[in-house]
This record gives C-alpha cells, sequence and structure tokens, in this order.
C-alpha cells in the first residue's frame, strides 16, 4: 500500500473500500472522454496503493465536480470527493499550483463571471 | 416580510440581471430582501477536503449573521447557495467542523446550524407559491416553449442540498408553468454544462454545453432558464444559438416590471 493512500483518506473522510465496483459512477460522468483514469479507477487504485498514477494524470483538473458520481453511488462512496483528494494532494506540496494568479488576466474575457476565477483558484491552487 | 440576502460576488458584477429583477420581483411579491451587512465572497466551490475549515469560514459568519438578524438566508446564485447551505449542513452534522469553525471565530454565540438557507426558489415555492405567483403575473408568457435548466450545484449532494428530487425535478417546470409559459422536459436539464473547467478545458466546456442545448432544442425549447451565473455563461458562449437567460429576468417580465425584449 502507497504511503498515499491513508493521505487520500484523511483528505477526502471517505473509505473507498466501500466501494461494490458497479461502475455506476463512471457510467454518469460527462468527463469520461477527458480523463484517462475515470472515477471507479480512482476509487480503486487509491485502495491499491497506485495514488501516483493518479496524481501524474490529467484527470484531477478536469473532473467537473458535478457530483453526479456522488448522488448515484448506491454505497456513498464520494468517488468525486477522492478525485479532490487526490488533485490537493499534489497542489499542496511546494510548488504545486496548478493555476496562479497571475495567469488569469491573460485568460478574462468580457463576459466571463468572476464565479469562474474564484473557481478556477480554489480549484486549481492551495489557499484559493 | 424581510429576508436577509446573500448575492455574492457575481451578482455584483457580471450577473446583475440575475440579481436586479430578482430583488425587484421579490419585493412586488411582498417579500423584502435585505442584504447581508459585511458579506464576503463564499469561495465559490464548496472545499470537499474535510480537513479544510478556512474556506468554509465566510459561509460560516454569513450564516452567523442571519441567525443573529432572526431572518432565513436567501441566496440566488446556484454557487453561493450550495457552498453556504452544505456548510450549515456540515455545522449540523459535524461536530468537530462545528467546534473548530467556533473555536477560531469566537463569535458572542457560538454557531451551531440555527440559520435556515433558502433558495430564492425555494422562497417562491415554499412562502409565495407558485398559485399565488401564478394570481400576480400580468404578462404570461403565453406561447413560450422554456427549457428548465439545473446543472449540478441545486440539486446535488441531496441530501445536503433537500432542495428537489434530484432526478426528477420540478421546482422550475412548476415556475415556467406559473409564469405562464409551457416547460419542456428534457435529459440533459440536470447534467452538468461543463463551465466549470472553461478555463482549464474549453474542448470540454464546448462538448458539455453543446450536448444540453442540443437535447433543449431537439425537445422543442425557445429558451433556456438557469440560476448559475457561470453556466449562462458557458451555455451562451459555449453552447450554440438557443438563448439563455436567468429564470428572474423572465419573472420580472411576467409581473410586468421589466419590458419584454422584442
Amino acid at each position: 500500500m502507497s504511503q498515499w493512500t491513508d493521505t487520500i483518506r484523511q483528505i477526502s473522510g471517505v473509505d473507498p473500500r466501500k466501494c461494490m465496483k458497479c461502475g455506476k459512477c463512471t457510467a454518469t460522468c460527462p468527463a469520461y472522454d477527458h480523463m484517462e483514469y475515470h472515477p471507479h479507477q480512482f476509487v480503486d487504485m487509491v485502495t491499491t496503493g497506485r495514488v501516483e498514477e493518479l496524481m501524474a494524470s490529467k484527470g484531477i483538473y478536469t473532473c467537473l465536480t458535478c457530483f453526479a458520481c456522488v448522488e448515484r453511488c448506491p454505497r456513498s462512496v464520494e468517488p468525486a470527493a477522492i478525485i479532490e483528494a487526490v488533485r490537493l494532494a499534489v497542489i499542496r506540496q511546494q510548488g504545486g499550483n496548478h493555476m496562479t494568479p497571475d495567469q488569469i488576466p491573460g485568460l478574462l474575457d468580457e463576459e466571463l463571471p468572476q464565479q469562474a476565477i474564484t473557481s478556477a483558484l480554489r480549484k486549481y491552487s492551495k489557499g484559493g | 416580510m424581510t429576508y436577509s440576502y446573500f448575492p455574492g460576488c457575481t451578482l455584483k458584477t457580471r450577473g446583475k440581471d440575475l440579481d436586479t429583477w430578482g430583488r425587484a420581483s421579490m419585493e412586488a411579491l411582498g417579500i423584502h430582501l435585505e442584504e447581508l451587512p459585511q458579506w464576503q465572497c463564499c469561495g465559490a466551490v464548496y472545499p470537499l477536503a474535510k480537513d479544510e475549515i478556512g474556506s468554509r469560514l465566510s459561509a460560516v459568519r454569513a450564516l452567523a449573521a442571519a441567525r443573529d438578524l432572526g431572518t432565513p438566508l436567501v441566496t440566488l446564485c446556484s454557487a453561493c447557495h450550495h457552498v453556504i447551505k452544505r456548510t450549515n449542513y456540515d455545522i449540523r452534522h459535524d461536530a468537530l467542523f462545528r467546534d473548530r469553525a467556533n473555536n477560531y471565530m469566537a463569535p458572542d454565540t457560538a454557531y451551531q446550524g440555527e440559520a435556515q438557507v433558502l433558495h430564492y426558489l425555494e422562497v417562491l415555492r415554499d412562502h409565495v407559491g407558485f398559485d399565488t405567483l401564478a394570481k400576480k403575473v400580468v404578462k404570461p408568457l403565453t406561447g413560450r416553449k422554456i427549457g428548465a435548466y439545473y446543472g449540478c450545484l441545486l440539486l446535488r449532494p441531496s441530501k445536503a442540498m433537500a432542495f428537489d428530487d434530484p432526478e426528477n425535478p420540478t421546482i422550475l417546470e412548476d415556475f415556467i408553468q406559473a409564469i405562464g409559459a409551457q416547460p419542456v422536459f428534457y435529459a440533459q436539464r440536470n447534467e452538468c454544462c461543463g463551465g466549470y473547467v472553461t478555463l482549464e478545458d474549453p474542448s470540454l466546456s464546448q462538448a458539455r454545453a453543446g450536448a444540453v442545448l442540443h437535447n433543449a432544442a431537439a425537445q422543442g425549447a425557445d429558451t433556456l432558464i438557469t440560476a448559475c451565473p457561470l453556466c449562462l455563461y458557458n451555455l451562451q458562449k459555449n453552447g450554440g444559438k438557443l438563448p439563455v437567460v436567468y429564470f428572474t429576468e423572465l419573472l420580472a417580465e411576467a409581473l410586468g416590471l421589466k419590458e419584454v425584449p422584442v
């Protein structure tokens, strides 16, 4: 088991061993095509100690946090909370921010709501 | 009757149409929304990490202020509503979070989850009543076919949000009927528009927004309504030609407060 498994369980407060592998989380995921590992794989790979592969994957930034997997999980595993915990395991490291405030001006357009900027900074950087 | 009101960052800037017509309509329905003094941004995203306390404190401050005023706390933006309602749920159900938040903030009276958080639509449904609203409509939107776009944040997770049936919601369709229009049901109405990653992966936002609008148009909708500024932006920018407006704009039109666009 990887040292990271306990970290993910602590951050998320979720016990991935409750999963009964029905696959409903992945079946309902609207970001499926944009993640190399899918929600059920996050749950499985945290349990089996393959967290570093998840930490290196693009999917930790493309999860939409729409709670479809959370709502529809028959075992209350909360895959979205696990994915967020893996992302935080990366972001909380020194130099681990995925987005910084100095990038924001270049991303703005006339209509972009403040909510988008606040959301992105909170999602992709520590202390956001 | 006066309720406390938390507008949030976007309703003061890009989302003014959601705010302005929301307040004016509620006033016409006999409820004054009094902006909470010195509110702070809710953070827009509810932190899923159980060990993050600080990022939930602005919501706790808003909740405690509403409790002190003795009024329900009304939110209009889907994101503010999500963050503040879930934080209230945490205060009520997570003793460790409640203790830590109170120890840090040291309010005169510890906050124990006494405030009631209501989305504007819940006020319309449960306090005003859709039947009463229908009677106050002076310019019914007869003949309009409106699709309700719920998105994610209002409905899920239903255990904490307790807003409507998460898989078969009706509150927006009942609202559409109350203002005299015909609701259009479509499968994508409670699936995510992908707005969250608009700065990170626009191709995903485009794919999702396109799926939502295509589905709504195929079912005959002429307009979509939403309560979320990010959904509105994303559906308009990345989706297609179907008009997307705030539900408060159509409410104000029906109540005769806002001129109907030609």
